[in-house]
C-alpha cells in the first residue's frame, strides 16, 4: 500500500463482532479500489452478511473501524451508511410491495413533507439514472406486480437514488435466471465504468470468476484470503472457503435404468383461484436413474412434487405406480403412497420436513411413526426411536449427535441430512427430492449427493427437483426443464450445458435457434 | 315520506360520527402495522375523561383536551406494549379495554359519588348544536333548502370535523412524507428500516394521531351526543368501527361509507321500535338492534371480496432477520 495512490473507495481495518458465544467476525480487513467489483465469498455461516450488515449500519461493529475514500466514518444506522454514500442490494428485497416504483424509491428521501415536489423531481432524476445506467423501468408500474429481475433493478435505483457511490449486492442471483443474472452483470459493468464501487457477496463460484476483478474468501467469521480474479481459480476458491480439498463434480457411473417404476400422465392441476399450475406434465422414472427437473422457482416444480407424492390431488391426468393406476377419481393421499414405497424430500424442510420444535429423535420418525418399529402395545417405543436416530447420526454424520436437540437448533445442512436420512433409510423404491442443499454447506452437499447416487446405483429410481443448475446438471442422468407449469424440454444430461438450460428455463430456447439460423 | 327521510339521515349522521373518528383513528394504527383492538376502551376513557372535565371545569373544550389526553395516554400505553417490547397487539388491545370498562366506574364512583356515572352536564359543558348561516331562511325552499335546513344544518362541530377529517386523512396518507412512510411501515418495517427511517418513531406518531381521534370520539359521546358519561357508554361503538376498518378496505372515504351505513342501520333501529307490522304484530327491538351486527357478519363474510390487511399488520418488527 502506497501514499500515492487515490485512497480505497471502502477499507475496513480488524473489523470484530460477537453475538453472544458466536465469533461472527474477527479481525476483518479489507481494501476496494474505487470502480471495481469486488467478490466476497464464503459457506453459509461464514460471516458474509454480519460483515455486510455491520456496513450498512444494521450492526454495530464491537471494534475496528470503517473508511470511506480514506475518510474514517462513524456508521451507526442504515442512516449514517446512506449518508457515507454506501448503499445496499438485500437477498429478500426491501421494497414495499404494493407501492409503485417510484414510492418505493422516494421512501427515506422524499424532500419534503408534501410528496409531489419530490415525485417530479424524483421521476426527472430517475429517467436520468435508467439513461446512464442502462436501468430502464417504469416507475409507476406497481412492484409486486414486475419480474424479480426487474425488483432487484428497483433496489439497485433506489441505492443510486441516494447517491451511492458504494453499492453491496447480497447473493444477488439467487432468484434470477441464467439470462437474469447475465444482464445484471452487464449493468454492475456499466455502474463501475461510472465510478461506482461493487461488493458483491456471493457463495456461488461462476459468478465470481465471471463478474469480479478481486476476490476475498471468509471462513467461520475470518477473511482467510485476498486474490486477484485473474488469477485464481474455481478449485483454489472453493478450497479456501471450506478449508479442504472438494470435488465440484460428483463421481458416478453411467446410469442403467431399468424397469419403469412410475409414469404419469398428462398431470394438470388447478390452484384454488382456478389457474393452471400444472399443464399436462408426463414423465417415466425408471429404477436405477436420476431424473433431474430444472427450471426457475415457481414455475410448476412444487405441484409436481405435491402432485407425485399425494400431498394435493391432480385434477386431470393418471399416475401408475407401484401396479396401481391413481386418478383424479381414484386419488392416493401422501400416506397411502409413503406406505407404497415412494419417499419424499420437500423442497421446504422447515415447512413441510420437519417440525422445528420438535426434537431429532422425534422429527426423525415422522410420517412413519404409525411403523410398528416405533410403537408397542399402547405407547411409541421412545427407546427403538431413540436408537434409530443414534445409529443414523452417526451414519450421516449428523452433528451434533444429540437425538434431544431440538430440530430448529441443527444448522440448514444437519436438518436436511435429518431428513433425507428418514426418507432414504425406509428403503423406498421411489424417492421424490426437492431442493435437496437448499442453504446446506459444500461439505454437507457432497455428502448429500453422495447418498443420493448411491440409492441410484442400488437400483432405486429418483426424481430430483432443484433450481440450482450445477447440482441438477451434477447429479442427472437425465434432466427435464419445467417453464409455467409444463416440461418445456428434456435433455440427456450428457449434453446439457447451462447455457441450453438457461434458455429453455426462460421458454427462449426454440426462439434463439432460430435466431442462429 | 321525505321528512321522514330527513329525519332518519340526520340521526344517522349523527350517530356515524364517533364510528368514523374512531374507525379513522384505527385506520392511522393499522396502516402503520398495529392492530387497535383497543379503540373500544380508548373511546370509554376519553368518553370519562372529557365528561369530568367538563364538569369540573365547566367548559366542553376542557373536557375534549381531558378526552384527547386520556386517550393519547391510552395509546401510548399500547405502543409501549407493542412497539418497544414487541407484545402481542391483541391481548394489549383487550388489556386496555378491560382495565378502562373497570377504572372509569372506579373513578366516577369516587370523584362523582354517584353510581359511576358523571354530574349531567349542561350549558358550556357541552358541545351545542351550530346552526349553518341562512338555515332558517332557507327552511322553506323545497328539498334543497330542507337538506341543508334540517340534514346538514345543526349539528354540534364535532360531527362537522369528523367528515373532514375523512378527506384530511385522505390527504395525509397519500400525499404526505408521514403518510407514505406510514403505509410502508404498515407493509414491509425491513424497508423502511433499511432507508434509514425509524419504525418505531413512525408507529408512535401514528399512535398519537389514533389516539387523538379516538380522544375526539369519546368527548363527542360525553359532551355532545348525550350529557355525561355513563357505564359502558362506548357500547361496542370501537369494535363497530374496526369492523368498517375492513369493511371499508383500510381506506379513508370507503371506511365513511360503512360508517355511514352502520349508523344507517342504527336509525333504523331506533325508527323501526313499536311499528306495527300486519300480521306480524309489533317489531321485537331485540331483532332490530341486532341488524347492525348481523350485517356486518354478513357482508365480511363474502359480499365485499377479499379484504387485504396491511402485510406487517399485528407483526412485531424484529431487525434481525432469517
Amino acid at each position: 500500500m502506497t501514499n500515492n495512490t487515490t485512497p480505497y473507495a471502502i477499507e475496513l481495518r480488524d473489523i470484530s463482532k460477537r453475538f453472544g458465544a458466536v465469533q461472527a467476525n474477527k479481525d476483518i480487513c479489507l481494501q476496494v479500489p474505487a470502480g471495481t467489483v469486488h467478490g466476497i465469498i464464503g459457506e453459509n455461516g461464514a460471516g458474509k452478511s454480519t460483515l455486510m450488515s455491520i456496513i450498512y449500519g444494521f450492526y454495530e461493529a464491537d471494534s475496528g473501524h470503517i473508511e470511506v475514500d480514506g475518510k474514517i466514518v462513524d456508521i451507526r444506522n442504515s442512516q449514517d451508511a446512506i449518508k457515507a454514500g454506501i448503499g445496499m442490494v438485500h437477498q429478500h428485497f426491501m421494497l414495499v410491495e404494493n407501492f409503485t416504483v417510484l414510492e418505493n424509491v422516494m421512501l427515506g428521501a422524499e424532500g419534503g413533507a408534501l410528496l409531489q415536489q419530490g415525485m417530479d423531481a424524483a421521476r426527472t432524476e430517475l429517467k436520468r439514472l435508467a439513461h446512464e445506467y442502462s436501468l430502464d423501468i417504469d416507475v409507476d408500474a406497481v412492484v409486486e406486480e414486475l419480474p424479480v429481475g426487474l425488483q432487484q433493478r428497483v433496489e439497485i435505483l433506489k441505492a443510486l437514488y441516494r447517491g451511492a457511490r458504494i453499492l453491496i449486492l447480497d447473493e444477488p442471483t439467487g432468484v434470477l435466471t441464467p439470462q437474469e443474472a447475465d444482464h445484471l452483470f452487464r449493468i454492475l459493468r456499466s455502474l463501475t465504468e461510472q465510478g461506482v464501487t461493487v461488493l458483491l457477496i456471493t457463495h456461488k463460484l461462476r459468478e465470481i470468476l465471471a463478474s469480479t476483478s478481486n476476490v476475498s474468501v471468509m471462513r467461520q467469521g475470518e477473511m482467510v484470503a485476498h486474490r486477484e480474479t485473474a488469477k485464481t481459480d474455481k478449485e483454489e476458491l472453493a478450497e479456501l472457503m471450506v478449508g479442504k480439498k472438494v470435488r465440484l463434480k460428483v463421481d458416478k457411473d453411467d446410469a442403467t435404468p431399468t424397469d419403469v417404476f412410475l409414469s404419469a400422465k398428462n398431470l394438470s392441476q388447478f390452484d384454488s383461484q382456478g389457474v393452471k399450475r400444472l399443464k399436462e406434465v408426463s414423465l417415466e422414472l425408471r429404477a436405477g436413474e436420476i431424473l433431474g427437473i430444472a427450471g426457475v422457482s415457481g414455475n410448476g416444480q412444487s405441484e409436481l412434487l405435491n402432485v407425485l407424492s399425494g400431498i394435493t390431488p391432480m385434477d386431470e391426468g393418471e399416475i401408475q405406480f407401484a401396479g396401481q393406476t391413481i386418478t383424479a377419481s381414484a386419488p392416493k393421499n401422501a400416506a397411502q403412497m409413503r406406505d407404497m414405497k415412494m419417499a419424499h424430500v420437500p423442497e421446504d424442510r422447515h415447512k413441510m420436513g420437519l417440525v422445528t420444535g420438535f426434537e431429532a429423535y422425534e422429527a426423525a420418525v415422522l410420517g412413519y411413526h404409525n411403523s410398528a418399529a416405533y410403537n408397542g402395545a399402547f405407547l411409541m417405543n421412545r427407546k427403538a426411536m431413540l436408537d434409530e436416530c443414534n445409529t443414523r447420526m452417526a451414519a450421516w454424520d449428523v452433528r451434533p449427535p444429540n437425538p434431544h436437540l431440538k430440530t430448529a437448533n441443527f444448522s440448514g445442512g444437519n436438518q436436511q441430512k435429518i431428513v433425507i436420512a428418514r426418507e432414504v433409510e425406509q428403503n423406498p423404491d421411489v424417492l421424490l427430492i426437492g431442493q435437496p442443499t437448499r442453504g446446506v454447506d459444500i461439505g454437507a452437499i457432497e455428502n448429500i449427493h453422495e447418498q443420493i447416487v448411491k440409492l441410484r446405483d442400488s437400483g432405486k429410481a429418483i426424481l430430483l427437483v432443484s433450481v440450482e443448475l450445477d447440482e441438477i446438471m451434477a447429479l442427472s442422468d437425465r434432466i427435464l426443464v419445467m417453464f409455467d407449469g409444463a416440461v418445456v424440454g428434456e435433455l440427456d444430461a450428457k449434453d446439457a450445458d447451462e447455457r441450453t438450460l438457461g434458455l429453455m428455463m426462460a421458454n427462449a430456447y426454440n426462439e434463439d435457434q432460430k435466431g442462429v439460423a | 315520506m321525505f321528512d321522514t327521510l330527513i329525519i332518519m339521515l340526520d340521526a344517522t349522521l349523527r350517530v356515524s360520527t364517533p364510528l368514523i373518528l374512531a374507525a379513522l383513528a384505527g385506520l392511522y394504527s393499522e396502516r402503520a402495522g398495529i392492530v387497535d383492538i383497543g379503540l373500544e376502551g380508548k373511546i370509554l376513557g376519553s368518553a370519562f375523561a372529557a365528561a369530568a372535565g367538563a364538569a369540573i371545569f365547566g367548559s366542553a373544550w376542557i373536557g375534549l383536551a381531558c378526552g384527547i389526553a386520556a386517550s393519547v395516554v391510552l395509546a401510548m400505553i399500547h405502543g409501549f406494549a407493542c412497539i418497544t417490547h414487541r407484545g402481542d397487539h391483541i391481548v394489549s388491545g383487550v388489556a386496555i379495554n378491560t382495565i378502562v370498562a373497570g377504572l372509569t366506574v372506579t373513578l366516577g364512583l369516587d370523584w362523582f359519588g354517584m353510581g359511576g356515572q358523571t354530574p349531567t352536564l349542561s350549558g358550556d359543558q357541552r358541545f351545542t348544536d351550530i346552526t349553518l348561516p341562512f338555515a332558517d331562511a332557507l327552511r322553506d325552499v323545497p328539498v334543497i333548502g330542507q337538506i341543508y335546513s334540517n340534514l346538514l344544518s345543526g349539528h354540534n362541530i364535532i360531527v362537522y370535523l369528523a367528515f373532514l377529517m375523512v378527506p384530511v386523512t385522505y390527504w395525509v396518507i397519500y400525499k404526505t412524507r408521514f403518510g407514505l412512510r406510514l403505509r410502508a411501515v404498515g407493509e414491509n418495517p425491513h424497508a423502511v428500516d433499511t432507508a434509514g427511517i425509524s419504525v418505531a418513531w413512525i408507529r408512535y406518531r401514528a399512535l398519537i394521531v389514533c389516539g387523538i381521534l379516538c380522544g375526539i370520539a369519546g368527548a363527542y359521546l360525553s359532551t355532545a351526543h348525550n350529557a355525561g358519561f355513563l357505564k359502558d357508554m362506548s357500547a361496542g361503538k370501537g369494535y363497530m368501527a374496526l369492523a368498517a376498518l375492513i369493511f371499508g378496505k383500510w381506506r379513508p372515504v370507503p371506511v365513511m361509507f360503512a360508517c355511514l351505513l352502520f349508523g344507517f342501520l342504527d336509525a333504523v333501529a331506533v325508527r323501526l321500535q313499536g311499528v306495527v307490522i300486519p300480521g306480524m304484530g309489533e317489531v321485537p327491538v331485540q331483532l332490530i338492534e341486532v341488524l347492525p351486527y348481523v350485517l356486518t357478519v354478513l357482508l365480511l363474510a363474502g359480499f365485499i371480496g377479499k379484504a387485504v390487511a396491511p402485510k406487517a399488520v399485528g407483526r412485531p418488527y424484529l431487525k434481525e432477520r432469517a
